[in-house]
């Protein structure tokens, strides 16, 4: 683990204590029925996408240090201060939080948001009484606003563009993970 | 003599008689239930009322209504609103049922604040006023010289109960945020208890020709006595409940009285030694809710919370009722004077002290109080049913008792109809002006709602962490030591049985696969302004809330909804089943034999259950532990386990593997066409769950 996203000992020996209990079968590593037996996360109307985001590399368990390096992402960053004295996010770590969030929407890898994909969340985080027009015309909405080079889809840059005034520290940070 | 004998042989059998007098007490009660219940049937005719109207308005109408049929017909309303009918009967459910549904996580985070404003607010408002009043008795024009300062403090301790049901409707409509929301709930109900410890404190004070400073010194004593013993009998008695329903498998039927009777057991019992009863029926609750609703079964846990809710609404309903009825027949004594001042100290020292309390309270907080939240806290501040029956129920040693039973109804006719009213329109004007101002993009909008629903995941899966060194201690504690004492077989659940449930919603999953058709390719089109607002709209009606306000925002006279949650684990199981496709050969393989083997299990097995266990594993509505059960379909489903090892030779093309990635479930892997040769079995397997999905 970088510099960057090193969590004190003291939050890493409670992160050890929560893996411990959510494994329940006491193997070391953990697998989906582990994610799954989480209430809230099965609540979640993304829940399986996060759980995806943890099993990202083609395996099916997770280990404590690919469960903390994941976790880390959510670390509130420490802001500059630009000789204006206003303060900054630290670009990278913005990068990472987007990337994560990124990859929620980009289930198949290709860089890319395509339209259905954009429907597939749109249809988990919106009620039933939505229609599929009025689904379809909210992704066509939304693609027309991000998407600069008319590919009919939001590349990652597209993505940080669409969301440069927002302030994705806040938004995106677990604040006891410091 | 013949005369005689024949004159006793006259009393016949009666064939036809009516006796009154035996059933009039249950009778007559029975009727006033009634009457209150059809009035908020009636309220719901027309929706439109309940949205600008708070009900306890229509309830006190309606009381007065029928005051004034009863006084034009010269008869007396029943006299049952006693004190001790109040205070033993009625009192106590209300206050269950907020303890019951405090949302604890949120609730533990702003205890401080919800103490700070309960507590010390109510004696800010009841003092201030109380000595205000005072100096306004001194004025002879008045006339009510003789009112001494122990009178008045006894006085504004009454009124000083805020009681802003109306208010929590208006904020959850209104998507106030949870913090305010909770410190608005947790105030209500706890100053609940400081009123009633002060009055009792102000009453035995009020008939004591002097008081000394040692007096006042033991009082405060007292209080903190009273409080903590009410906590700490509270406690106690949950941990008494929870480690009884530990044992209650067999009797489910009688699992709700359980929760009922340590509870009102707590109660009573505080009452006994005079200590406050509220805090403990309050600590009970909460105590004893988080351990109850893991050993109970799923229908028990709803019974309880059905049956809290109603009658807690009923005795709220019975209350209001009986304030419009009294309020036309009770001999009134009016003065202006007095009255008038009592409104505007009510007013103007509530203000007061939210400000100043703001002020104090607010660096010690994370998220501080604005202005607007400061505005909710102050104006939401309506008198209503405990401050009622404790007016009426003063002792009659107080002199000027009718003044102040008129002065109380005065007060709280004024803040309920005035301020409950007139407390949406002032919140959305409010809202209204902020949101508009930066209409975002549906980008951002989009982008921001799934970031949110991103860290509460991450939130649930680190757990529940606070900065709070004795919080996370007592989770320790908790999970090594009570949980093993107080929940019934500690262990986790298999998740062949949280599979059970996914497989019922197969109905509903397959209406969605065909409801999301094929992708029509629009042709770009042109979004005017009037879409684009449609189409915000659309996504902040329809949106998912985070998960905290599903749980707690329910307001105080619905029972919790849990038809999103629904709807999110059926889509929620369509994406997997979508999913499975793409995904490596052995992840997706494995969810696909776990599914065909519950499927030969449901088959092979299930038959022979009864309806009572498949419909106890149905829906689990409220229990967000997905991955614990009913404990009674655990039993049953252990059973098939050990056959699984016969069904491996069943399927005709298969790579068994040997090696079994999770203990106890026997997952044996196949190749992923023999899912499509199974498919007519989950049909023919459903017709069985038919009666229960039809509850879905």
């Amino acid at each position: 683990m970088g510099s960057s996203s090193s969590i004190s000992s003291a939050h890493l020996l409670r992160l050890y204590d929560r893996f411990e209990s959510l494994d329940r079968d006491n193997r070391g590593c953990l697998s989906p029925d582990d994610f799954e037996a989480l209430g809230g996360l099965a609540m979640n109307p993304i829940g399986g996408r996060i759980m995806e985001a943890f099993f990202s590399s083609g395996q099916d368990t997770v280990d404590f240090s690919s469960f903390v390096r994941i976790l880390a992402h959510f670390r509130p960053t420490d802001r500059n201060r630009n000789k204006e004295g206003a303060q900054q996010e630290l670009p990278s770590s913005r990068t990472r939080k987007l990337k994560f969030a990124f990859q929620l929407y980009d289930m198949d890898r290709d860089g890319k948001i395509s339209r259905e994909e954009l429907l597939q969340v749109l249809r988990a985080m919106l009620g039933l009484q939505v229609t599929e027009e009025q689904l379809q015309s909210i992704a066509e909405r939304a693609i027309q606003e991000a998407d600069l080079d008319k590919d009919d889809a939001i590349s990652f840059d597209e993505f940080k563009k669409s969301l440069e005034k927002t302030d994705i520290d806040t938004k995106m940070s677990v604040s006891f993970l410091k | 003599m013949l005369n005689d004998v024949t004159e006793d042989q006259k009393n016949n059998l009666p064939v036809f008689t009516m006796n009154y007098p035996r059933i009039q007490i249950p009778f007559e009660i029975t009727l006033w239930v009634l009457l209150a219940s059809f009035a908020k049937i009636g309220f719901h005719v027309y929706h439109k009322i309940t949205i600008w109207v708070p009900e306890s308005c229509l309830l006190i109408s309606i009381g007065l209504i029928v005051g004034a049929i009863m006084h034009s017909v010269h008869e007396e309303p029943p006299a049952v609103l006693t004190s001790n009918v109040f205070f033993l009967y009625m009192l106590p459910l209300i206050v269950l049922e907020s303890g019951y549904f405090m949302p604890t996580r949120p609730f533990f985070e702003n205890i401080g604040t919800v103490f700070w404003f309960a507590v010390v607010g109510t004696l800010w408002n009841s003092i201030g006023i109380g000595i205000s009043l005072f100096a306004i008795c001194q004025i002879p024009a008045f006339g009510v010289q003789d009112i001494n300062l122990q009178e008045n403090l006894l006085f504004s301790a009454i009124i000083s109960a805020v009681d802003p049901v109306a208010v929590l409707n208006v904020f959850e409509d209104v998507s106030v945020n949870e913090q305010l929301y909770i410190v608005v709930f947790g105030e209500c109900l706890f100053n609940d208890a400081v009123t009633v410890v002060l009055y009792n404190m102000f009453s035995f004070v009020a008939e004591m020709p002097v008081v000394e400073p040692v007096d006042v010194f033991i009082g405060v004593a007292r209080f903190f006595i009273v409080g903590l013993g009410g906590m700490a009998f509270g406690i106690l008695f949950g941990f008494v409940a929870a480690f009884t329903t530990r044992f209650t498998s067999k009797v489910r039927e009688i699992e709700p009285l359980f929760v009922f009777m340590y509870s009102y057991l707590a109660y009573l019992v505080a009452e006994l030694f005079a200590i406050s009863s509220i805090m403990a029926i309050i600590t009970c609750a909460l105590t004893m809710k988080y351990y109850v609703e893991e050993n109970v079964s799923q229908r028990s846990c709803t019974t309880i919370r059905h049956v809290i809710k109603m009658v807690a609404s009923i005795s709220e309903t019975l209350i209001f009722f009986f304030l419009g009825v009294v309020t036309i027949t009770t001999d009134h004594e009016w003065n202006w004077g007095y009255i008038l001042f009592t409104l505007l100290f009510a007013f103007v020292w509530r203000g007061l002290g939210i400000l100043v309390l703001t002020q104090i309270i607010n660096p010690f907080r994370t998220i501080p109080f604005n202005m607007k939240d400061q505005f909710g806290l102050a104006y939401g501040g309506l008198r209503g049913a405990v401050s009622f029956a404790l007016a009426f129920t003063l002792p009659d040693t107080i002199g000027r008792k009718q003044l102040f039973v008129t002065a109380t109804i005065a007060v709280i006719l004024f803040t309920v109809f005035l301020q409950g009213i007139s407390i949406r329109p002032l919140i959305e004007f409010i809202n209204v002006r902020r949101t508009n101002r930066n209409l975002e993009t549906i980008n951002v909008e989009i982008h921001c709602r799934l970031m949110e629903h991103t860290m509460a995941g991450i939130e649930d899966l680190c757990g529940q962490w606070s900065r709070f060194y004795w919080k996370d201690k007592f989770m320790k504690f908790n999970n090594r030591i009570l949980r093993k004492i107080l929940i019934r077989d500690g262990r986790a659940e298999s998740s062949i049985v949280a599979l059970y449930k996914k497989l019922e919603l197969q109905n509903a999953m397959e209406i969605l696969d065909t409801a999301s058709g094929n992708i029509k390719l629009l042709m770009t089109k042109k979004f005017l302004a009037a879409d684009l607002r449609n189409i915000h709209d659309i996504l902040s009606k329809n949106m998912y809330k985070i998960r905290e306000r599903t749980v707690a925002y329910r307001g105080k006279h619905a029972l919790p909804n849990d038809s999103q949650t629904r709807e999110i684990l059926i889509r929620r199981h369509a994406t997997i089943r979508r999913s499975l496709r793409p995904r490596s050969f052995q992840s997706s393989v494995s969810y696909l034999a776990q599914f065909i083997c519950i499927i030969l299990i449901n088959y092979l097995f299930c038959w022979e259950h009864d309806h009572e266990t498949l419909s106890e594993v149905a829906y689990p509505s409220q229990r967000s532990r997905f991955g614990k059960p009913a404990r009674s379909s655990s039993s049953k489903a252990m059973i098939p386990l050990h056959r699984l090892g016969t069904l491996e030779e069943v399927p005709s093309t298969d790579v068994l593997n040997e090696e079994s990635s999770s203990t106890g479930q026997g997952v044996f892997r196949t190749n992923s066409s023999y899912s499509d040769s199974r498919v007519p079995h989950p049909r023919r397997l459903y017709s069985l769950f038919d009666d229960n999905n039809s509850e879905l």
